[in-house]
């Protein structure tokens, strides 16, 4: 029975890992860039709900709706003011840039809210599911987060599968040039792109935070980098592959706490991505990169 | 007034100048073609003429509006399609997904719907394989595709940059044999080509592009028969 609850917990984690890593495979996808501030964005939104709900006593809806439409106009212009400026610049200069505005934030959130750790007041107030006779308890975090999980990867197949600025993307993310030459923009369906990453990362923020409440400026570090572990993991690129990466790094992450060591538990999850990575180089679902002869 | 009007146009890569002040005009219902050796500049002239490069000086007029400033997606809608050189169609979508793709800014279904029905009959082999990947078409059926593509959007002009490189002398043929039929269904073609002998059949007028610069003009038929033309482009 405590194997099913270690699995669910982890299945619930990884949820949280695959909700970002949505965000950084898209970008990656689309705007050929790495986003390193992608995870100090969950940090915001954290920052968003715990200032309305607790600070301010507003509803959790309410908190949720403002972390949502700060983290989406953070992200639009970061994008903005930051990456395209350097579009067509060398990758090296983004990455440099993106790990910029990544301290940028950190210490922004420092100056404002200081470096103690708050109590973060769970915003998601569903009962604890008992089965099996009240031996397994899993509770309305879990359920809220995976089913977050599963909402989001239907709608986010759908938009891309079935509208405009779906395709656009798509094509955008095969060839810039040739998606300008079919009328599409390029930097407003980046924008989008940034737009809709940035949004996840808010609803990551909130299902985290409720699930770990502890909320500092450096909370969003250590689960963006594994959730960009979870996409290369996956496939970088590669929207599955960002789910399945995410979900499956919240099992071995769990796992690993349970029955290996606590503190082994991070060098596991990262030995596998490195295993992975020597085995499959592009990922479980990555694209295959054939080489033109 | 001409269709496309472009004056003194010079455009640098860096501190390199690709083009050096060239001027040409296409008529409506001209097949023009720009020929040259590699490096004269000519794919720079049809990128700068649809907003994939900014120029650094002179203007270029399409249907009496200055485009020169005219981001490149926005020129679709005006009219002007440009089947890019290597193809670029979209590999990992379908030649179904691709021809939408063309259609990105049309908005009426039904119109789309006739739309690939008539590209569909030109091209007989796309609807064969309209539910295969891009990638893994043929390098003619590619270009096939990259055509059918631009014309999705109802071009009034269409720019096509190298569409026989690569091609067997079938396919060669055959990409011809289109680009005559595209325009005598009354689209306005600017045809890059280094296949010099096959672009000047086709074409009405023609101008020579040598390192960025113009060096010949003319009736098309005139220039095959110039003597610095047949010894430098059709290698007699």
């Amino acid at each position: 029975m405590s194997f099913l609850s270690y699995l669910i917990n982890g299945i619930s984690l990884g949820s949280v890992y695959a909700i970002i890593a949505l965000g950084y495979t898209m970008v990656y996808g689309i705007a050929k860039m790495l986003n390193f501030a992608h995870g100090d964005i969950i940090m915001v939104g954290g920052f968003a709900v715990f200032t309305i709900v607790s600070t301010m006593g507003g509803s959790s809806a309410v908190g949720i709706l403002v972390a949502v439409v700060i983290c989406t106009v953070l992200g639009v212009t970061i994008e903005k003011v930051a990456y395209r400026p350097l579009r067509g610049a060398s990758p090296l200069a983004v990455l440099i840039t993106a790990i910029g505005v990544s301290y940028l934030l950190q210490n922004i959130a420092l100056l404002v809210f200081g470096s103690n750790a708050r109590q973060f007041t769970s915003v998601v107030n569903v009962p604890a599911l008992k089965l099996a006779g009240g031996e397994l308890s899993i509770s309305g975090v879990t359920i809220v987060t995976i089913l977050s999980c599963i909402v989001i990867m239907i709608a986010l197949t759908a938009f891309i599968n079935k509208t405009r600025i779906g395709q656009a993307m798509l094509a955008v993310s095969e060839d810039r040039g040739a998606a300008t030459l079919m009328g599409i923009n390029v930097n407003g369906t980046i924008a989008v792109t940034f737009a809709i990453g940035s949004a996840l990362a808010a609803v990551a923020g909130v299902l985290l935070c409720s699930a770990y409440p502890s909320l500092t400026p450096y909370t969003g570090s250590m689960p963006g980098i594994k959730a960009f572990v979870a996409a290369v993991f996956g496939g970088i690129g590669s929207i599955p592959g960002a789910m399945i990466g995410g979900i499956l790094l919240g099992i071995i992450e769990n796992l690993a706490k349970a029955y290996i060591s606590s503190q082994l538990s991070d060098a596991i999850v990262f030995s596998v991505l490195i295993i992975v990575l020597l085995v499959r180089p592009t990922g479980i679902l990555g694209k295959k990169m054939n080489e033109k002869v | 007034m001409a269709m496309l009007e472009v004056r003194d146009l010079s455009v640098y890569y860096g501190v390199i100048q690709a083009l050096k002040g060239i001027s040409f005009e296409v008529e409506q219902g001209d097949v023009i073609a720009l020929i040259g050796a590699n490096g004269a500049g000519k794919t720079t002239t049809l990128h700068t003429i649809t907003g994939l490069i900014p120029a650094k000086s002179g203007s270029i007029i399409f249907e009496g509006k200055d485009i020169t400033k005219v981001p490149g997606y926005k020129l679709v809608p005006m009219g002007i399609a440009h089947v890019p050189e290597g193809r670029r169609v979209f590999a990992q979508l379908s030649v179904l997904q691709n021809l939408k793709m063309g259609a990105y800014t049309r908005t009426d279904r039904q119109e789309i719907e006739d739309t690939i029905k008539k590209v569909y009959a030109r091209f007989p082999r796309l609807e064969e394989r309209k539910n295969q990947l891009a990638g893994t078409l043929s390098g003619g059926e590619q270009q096939m595709l990259a055509m059918g593509r631009a014309l999705m959007s109802h071009p009034r002009l269409i720019v096509m940059d190298e569409p026989s490189m690569g091609l067997s002398p079938i396919y060669v043929n055959e990409i011809f044999d289109i680009i005559e039929e595209i325009h005598k269904d009354g689209t306005t073609v600017l045809l890059v080509e280094q296949n010099a002998k096959k672009a000047l059949s086709i074409a009405n007028k023609a101008y020579v592009l040598e390192t960025g610069k113009i060096v010949l003009s003319g009736d098309a038929k005139e220039l095959m028969n110039n003597e610095q033309v047949k010894k430098a482009y059709l290698s007699e």
